[in-house]
């Protein structure tokens, strides 16, 4: 991605007062806002803002699996299904699965079968699925922050969230949550989603050129975001299912 | 792929070795198996290797046409991977089109390549816009024994170090494929809480979870994935890749000659 020829190539990621094309300082989020619970079918779903990202996840199941043949007798299967409007980037996607999306559906699957209690299901399968309608760098953090609330509101038993962000370095400079042309532009993107009350990883891709140091800035910067992601779930869960005053006055049904 | 059944006994006693610094085959949790690599193994590729990891073997060919850059990058050539988990390497292999682990396997190992600019694909173009060079990397799995990611980073990279650009085609002279940098995967597996490194088929069939790191020639990490359900502590992470890193040079250097 490195290499388009007819985009100016001095282009400036990080100004002289450390501050990015957005504004934005090297350990700074875009605005991320999530709500939870919006689609009436799926067992659970949340929507999620992330900068120029918008995302819906929805959550089926534990329901029989299919195909057949996959099913675990001894436990549920968590199946993870990441797609991409063909309208949600600039030049027009072919609809259905290519092969970046095969991969992420892989390794999010994976990132959830690590949290979900998959034993108390045997032979199901947890449906999850991501659908991008607006992307702009960050797509399948966005993604996997989504989907975990959208298990949460699925009532899906997990040891935890898990929540997700990348961080990556731009003209030589280890920054957070890289957007587009941070993403086109820079030296490299190290996407990552941690289990948030432990800080185990279960998922962490990379490309492009670290060193160790870098690395190890590039996790903290991480781990750290992925600390306030989290709370940023919570809010959205509570938001959905806290009850209030007002709420018990009127004798409990509300929502 | 569907899965194998892995009996309860086999997976106590592969994790309960391991946790006691020993591996079923005898190799030290650190320890990679006999890599041999031989290039030029099919003639009718323009570079190809086939590469034995203890008995993981993996043909990777590389054929190399002219065609059409893209749009967005017209003074650049093209690289395109694939990898094919024949019916033959497995009992666990089906024919048909490429399963998310084939495709997971092709990607990852492009990745390495790719971003680290192995071969510097500006130096592929024939005329901008119109004319370059096209890469196709094809991964041929022959035996599967455990850790394709690494025998088929291996293969692809000895296949590309011997290819001939064919000159011929364009009425120039063949000449070398430039191949700039050498980086090199090693794959860790997490059994229970014991981590080793390259791991055989049975302890791949029970690992808990699998990290990939892609070192260059100076250290410098270059592409990473991790894989299967289980997780890994920021720590542990950080003990692959400086494991990886040692790793990494004895293996360039016969991966090189």
């Amino acid at each position: 991605m490195d290499d388009i020829e007819h985009i100016p190539k001095q282009i400036k990621l990080v100004d002289d007062n450390g501050r990015r094309l957005d504004g934005r300082r090297l350990d700074e989020l875009r605005p991320i806002r999530i709500e939870a619970g919006v689609l009436k079918r799926p067992d659970g779903s949340a929507y999620i803002e992330w900068g120029g990202n918008r995302v819906l996840a929805a959550v089926y199941g534990p329901r029989e699996a299919h195909p057949r043949h996959l099913q675990d007798p001894a436990r549920a299967l968590v199946q993870c299904r990441y797609n991409m409007a063909p309208f949600s980037v600039s030049d027009r996607k072919r609809p259905g699965p290519d092969r970046r999306s095969v991969e992420i559906s892989k390794v999010v699957s994976e990132a959830f079968s690590a949290v979900v209690f998959t034993e108390q299901f045997p032979r199901t399968s947890v449906d999850v699925y991501i659908e991008v309608l607006q992307a702009e760098a960050g797509t399948r953090c966005a993604g996997i922050t989504a989907a975990s609330v959208a298990l949460a509101d699925a009532g899906i038993p997990m040891r935890d969230l898990i929540a997700s962000c990348a961080s990556g370095k731009i003209a030589g400079q280890v920054a957070l949550d890289l957007n587009k042309e941070e993403d086109n532009f820079g030296d490299a993107d190290c996407p990552t989603a941690i289990v948030a009350r432990t800080g185990e990883i279960v998922l962490l891709q990379m490309d492009g050129h670290l060193t160790e140091d870098e690395f190890d800035r590039a996790m903290k910067l991480s781990m750290d975001a992925i600390r306030r992601i989290n709370e940023m779930q919570r809010d959205a869960l509570r938001r959905r299912y806290a009850v209030t005053a007002m709420d018990e006055a009127l004798g409990g049904d509300a929502a | 792929m569907s899965s194998e059944v892995v009996s309860e006994l086999m997976r106590e006693a592969i994790v309960k070795l391991a946790a006691s610094g020993r591996r079923a085959d005898g190799r030290a949790r650190d320890e990679v198996r006999h890599l041999s690599v031989e290039k030029n193994y099919v003639n009718t590729a323009e570079g190809s290797a086939r590469v034995k990891l203890g008995d993981t073997d993996v043909l990777v060919g590389v054929k190399i046409n002219i065609g059409v850059p893209y749009p967005d990058t017209p003074n650049s050539g093209v690289l395109t991977t694939s990898a094919e988990l024949i019916p033959m390497a497995s009992p666990t292999f089906e024919s048909g089109p490429p399963s998310p682990t084939a495709i997971e396997l092709a990607r990852v190992v492009d990745r390495g390549i790719r971003e680290t600019k192995t071969v510097d694909m500006e130096k592929l173009c024939i005329v901008p816009k119109e004319k370059v060079w096209v890469l196709f990397i094809d991964i041929h799995i022959l035996d599967y024994d455990g850790n394709l990611f690494d025998a088929a980073s291996y293969g692809t990279l000895a296949a590309l170090s011997s290819a001939k650009l064919p000159g011929s085609k364009i009425g120039a002279e063949d000449r070398p494929l430039p191949v700039d940098h050498w980086p090199i995967s090693v794959t860790a597996a997490k059994l229970r809480d014991t981590i080793v490194f390259d791991p055989g088929l049975d302890e791949e069939r029970i690992a808990d979870a699998r990290l990939t790191v892609a070192t260059d020639e100076n250290g410098d990490i270059r592409a990473m994935q991790k894989g299967l359900r289980g997780s890994f502590s920021f720590d542990e992470v950080r003990q692959v890749i400086g494991t990886a890193r040692r790793l990494g040079n004895g293996i360039r250097e016969i991966v090189r000659q």
